[in-house]
């Protein structure tokens, strides 16, 4: 099945080195951020410089004991992308006078103790394959917590939270990954039904109608999500996750020209009937109109943005020196911008290449995993990540409407960053169990065994699901 | 299956390349556009948080920026606000800036070119750029007379000025405003304080009166009138002109006299001395037409009017009008008609007779000078024109001395100082309202000042008891007498 021989070589050490170049830089931005502060410099970037690496060396100790052929590159990237979320967030703190990136810290803290719990926890991921429908259970349950009067909670007009006491999470960031854990091994139970079942209409082959049943319910939670959430990010993102991993799992284009169907009805209606989502179709194409722009939920954020981006220009105004608390919600939606206005095009183009690596390492996961479950799985959780990029930021560059979703790992944002932490750890057990030696045991040559024959009495079992 | 991956590895890649892309667009190719969208507020937020430059007179500042606790680390504050608010003009972040806060936005904010080393060292350093203070050519005890002869009520308007140097001493107008009720940062109350401004009849912080009103100059005009006669070699000093009590306009029914209360009607020939000094109207019918439209048109442009000119605030250019017919011209003649003239305007017609002839270039800047007192800017006179030769200048100064010595400008005499001026009176439809003007200089032999004195949109009787006593109020400033 995998075409894709990888020799299993550790490449911890090749980690170790990418992590203090990521760590170098994101304590140069944060030391840059308290150089600028007007009230003189405090000690905030030493103590989040000093947290940020002790997290991204416990997960590298982490790595070295459970998933050691884990991808080396994956940890740095990472590590880059979230300290330099926590550098601007700390700058914006210093134009605002808030405290978020303190917050942001703490949630660090509590994401990678989650991606080590994952890591120790899970170890192989496909022993996540045998509570397929515990996780779709877990699913549901996760996107009607919201819903729940008295524990749900509703901010600026979407009901995606919930609230206990002081503190509101986003079970919906979780839902994402419980829902890709579901797909993942529904599909790989039954994609050969899917696959061979359906008639052909010129170069289509069309699914059966009862097959179609899966989407029509991935589609209807979307919907649901939109309509009683007013969550569109969300919708959108659900939706995507299943369409590409039904299509991974058959290979059939119909499934995109049907999934896209699917989306352009939902999108119409939601456009006609939906106010929220008018007003922002009505942002996103007129949003230079005074009118659009003065109105209350109106274009105001997006211009900022665009305002932010446009005056960073070439080179960006340098850290500290831009104004982008002038953004509103700047450390989290509007992240990118402020990154952008300075960081300027080049700075915010290496980090939008940080995540064109981070996703290309997740989709080389899933190439070079053995079992369609572990393909399912990173191949949807790197798209989600995309697809995710390209929302948000695509929002805030106005390529599309504006939608309420953060940049993975960047913004602001407890709920995000500790799904996002479990899906770098779930990625990095693929690609543990994709480069690790087919053989347990005594270790042999790594190259020999990478390039063994038939072997491997592990991969076995997952070879004969594949072509069950 | 694989294949199938790798296609959503593309896809994400085209995402990527989007963005990407859209991100190149926006901050590269349209970044100039959306710095100068009218939406845009970060160039000005950026300011307000800058330390800007003071504006000086005599080395006090009459607008700096103050240290502030509210949410921009400056609050600019103005300092006798009425006395300079036409000059200074506001910086607001509701309403923008206007005047020396917008023309010398450059120096004051350290971004003009004179600056650019400056700028260059700061960025190498990690230094501020502070903004350069702007000194004014404004005498501030001058300032103040010029302000307070006007009385409270009145649309009027004062200029003192150096005729030997260009330098302007005094640029006062009323009704004037708090420049500070502007500065507000609050857009609720500055918008609130400006409608109020508003709300004074003749009052706008767009306009500064004294070089953007358009005035009909009435007698003033005169002086032009004269030059161009004695220029053209048809007239001299000793040429006596018929000055009936009235004339019809040619090519018209349309009569034109003699002010009815003046003592114009004791000579019916009189002399150009005569004729300046009591403001005959009916020669100037005659000495149009001779002098012809063409010749009037040339002597009104080398005095200034429809020229660009900046002091640097943009003056309005004055307005002698084109293609008029005989009684249009003979109209004009007598400052009438659609000739109109800003007071900086008529203020250097009298610049350009008291310096032979030759009128320097109108200007507020004396220095600018950088946060460390270096100076960076430090204008020399220059030369305007040459409005007429030194001949002639002689002659119309002569001409200028009869209305105070015995004409319509008396109330302005000074015991021991030769004054030259002309009146003027310019009659605004047939609302029995006037513009009431009076420009000259002093002393006669050796100007040292130019002053102009325009009442604008008042009965006769309080415009004619107001200009020439105004004069002398000044001149006895400026002299100490």
């Amino acid at each position: 099945m995998s075409d894709v021989t990888t020799a299993p070589v550790p490449r911890r050490n090749l980690e170790l080195g990418l992590l203090a170049l990521a760590l170098a830089v994101v304590t140069g931005a944060n030391y840059l951020v308290s150089l600028s502060n007007e009230s003189g410099i405090e000690q905030k970037w030493f103590t989040q410089s000093v947290a940020l690496a002790c997290m991204a060396l416990a997960v590298h100790a982490v790595l070295r004991i459970w998933a050691k052929y884990a991808d080396p590159i994956i940890l740095p990237v990472v590590v880059a992308l979230n300290g330099l979320g926590l550098a601007m967030i700390h700058r914006i703190d210093n134009a605002t006078g808030d405290n978020a990136a303190s917050r942001q810290l703490l949630w660090t803290g509590i994401a990678v103790a989650a991606a080590i719990i994952t890591l120790w926890a899970v170890r192989d991921h496909r022993i996540l394959r045998r509570a397929t429908y515990i996780f779709l259970a877990l699913s549901a349950f996760l996107l009607v917590l919201p819903l729940i009067p008295g524990l749900g909670r509703e901010i600026n007009g979407a009901r995606i939270w919930v609230g206990l006491g002081p503190f509101s999470f986003q079970p919906g960031e979780i839902a994402k990954i419980t829902l890709a854990i579901f797909f993942a091994g529904y599909l790989s139970s039954n994609r050969d039904l899917i696959l061979l079942a359906g008639r052909k209409l010129g170069p289509l082959q069309l699914p059966r109608y009862r097959d179609l049943g899966p989407m029509i319910v991935a589609w209807l939670v979307s919907i649901g999500v939109l309509v009683f959430q007013r969550d569109l990010g969300s919708s959108i993102l659900f939706f995507g996750l299943f369409m590409v991993m039904i299509y991974v799992a058959t290979g059939r284009i119909s499934w995109i020209v049907i999934g896209l169907a699917f989306v352009a009805v939902g999108g119409l209606l939601a456009s006609q009937f939906m106010s929220h989502v008018t007003r922002r179709i009505d942002a996103w194409l007129n949003a230079f109109d005074p009118e659009v722009y003065n109105r209350a939920g109106g274009s105001f954020q997006i211009v900022q943005g665009l305002f932010g981006l446009g005056n960073g220009g070439l080179f960006g105004t340098g850290l500290g020196n831009g104004r982008p608390d002038l953004i509103t919600y700047a450390n989290s939606d509007m992240i990118v911008a402020a990154l952008g206005e300075e960081l300027g095009l080049f700075g915010i183009t290496a980090v939008v290449l940080l995540y064109v690596v981070l996703v290309s390492r997740g989709i080389r996961a899933a190439l070079g995993t053995r079992d369609a479950f572990g393909k399912l799985l990173a191949a949807g959780l790197s798209f989600t990540i995309g697809l995710q990029c390209f929302v948000v930021m695509g929002g805030v560059t106005r390529l599309i409407p504006l939608t309420g979703l953060t940049t993975p790992f960047l913004a602001a944002g407890g709920s995000s960053l500790l799904s996002n932490w479990i899906i770098v750890a779930l990625l990095l057990l693929v690609s543990h169990g994709a480069r690790r030696p087919a053989a347990v045991g005594p270790l042999t040559e790594p190259e020999k065994a990478g390039t063994a024959p038939g072997r491997r009495p592990q991969a076995a079992p997952a070879t004969q699901e594949d072509a069950r | 299956m694989n294949q199938a991956i790798r296609n959503v590895w593309i896809a994400i890649l085209v995402f990527f390349t989007a963005i990407m892309g859209s991100l190149t667009y926006i901050q590269f190719f349209a970044s100039e556009d959306l710095n100068a969208n009218a939406l845009n507020n970060r160039q000005l937020y950026r300011d307000f948080d800058l330390p800007r430059g003071a504006i000086l007179v005599d080395g006090k500042p009459v607008a700096e920026s103050v240290e502030s606790d509210g949410d921009f680390k400056f609050q600019r504050v103005y300092h006798d606000p009425e006395l300079y608010s036409h000059l200074t003009g506001f910086y607001s972040l509701t309403f923008g800036s206007k005047h020396l806060e917008s023309v010398m936005n450059a120096e004051l904010t350290g971004q003009s070119d004179s600056q650019f080393y400056d700028r260059l060292v700061n960025m190498l350093s990690g230094g501020t750029n502070d903004g350069a203070s702007v000194e004014l050519t404004i005498d501030p005890k001058l300032q103040e007379t010029a302000y307070n002869v006007l009385p409270d009520g009145v649309q009027g308007t004062v200029i003192v000025s150096n005729p030997k140097t260009g330098d302007i001493l005094a640029m006062a107008s009323k009704p004037s405003y708090d420049t500070n009720k502007l500065a507000v940062v609050s857009g609720a109350q500055a918008t609130t304080n400006m409608d109020k401004i508003l709300e004074t009849t003749g009052l706008s912080p767009n306009i500064n009166p004294a070089i953007g009103h358009l005035i009909p100059p009435g007698s003033t005009f005169k002086i032009l009138d004269v030059v161009a006669a004695l220029e053209s070699g048809k007239y001299d000093l000793d040429t006596v002109i018929d000055n009936p009590n009235s004339v019809i306009l040619p090519g018209t029914r349309t009569p034109l006299g003699n002010f009815e209360q003046g003592i114009c009607s004791g000579q019916s020939r009189a002399k150009l001395s005569f004729i300046v000094a009591q403001s005959c109207n009916t020669p100037f019918v005659e000495i149009s037409q001779a002098v012809g439209q063409d010749a009037l048109r040339d002597v009104t442009e080398r005095f200034g009017f429809g020229q660009q000119l900046q002091v640097p605030l943009r003056v309005t250019p004055s307005v002698f009008p084109a293609d008029m017919s005989a009684a249009q011209l003979a109209q004009s003649a007598i400052g009438q008609f659609d000739v109109k003239a800003t007071p900086l305007q008529m203020n250097m017609v009298a610049m350009g007779i008291a310096n032979d002839g030759v009128i320097m270039k109108p200007n507020l800047i004396k220095q600018v000078v950088a946060s460390d007192l270096r100076v960076l800017e430090d204008p020399q006179p220059e030369q305007f024109s040459t409005a007429t030769s030194k001949e002639v200048a002689d002659q119309v100064t002569e001409l200028m001395l009869g209305p105070v010595q015995s004409g319509t400008a008396m109330s302005a005499q000074i015991p021991g100082l030769e004054i030259a001026a002309k009146t003027g009176t310019a009659q605004i439809g047939n609302t029995g309202k006037v513009n009431s003007w009076i420009t000259g200089f002093a002393p006669a032999n050796d100007p040292q000042v130019a002053v102009t004195v325009v009442i604008e949109k008042v009965d006769y009787n309080t415009g004619h008891n107001l200009t020439g006593p105004s004069m002398k109020k000044i001149l006895e400033a400026v002299f100490n007498k």
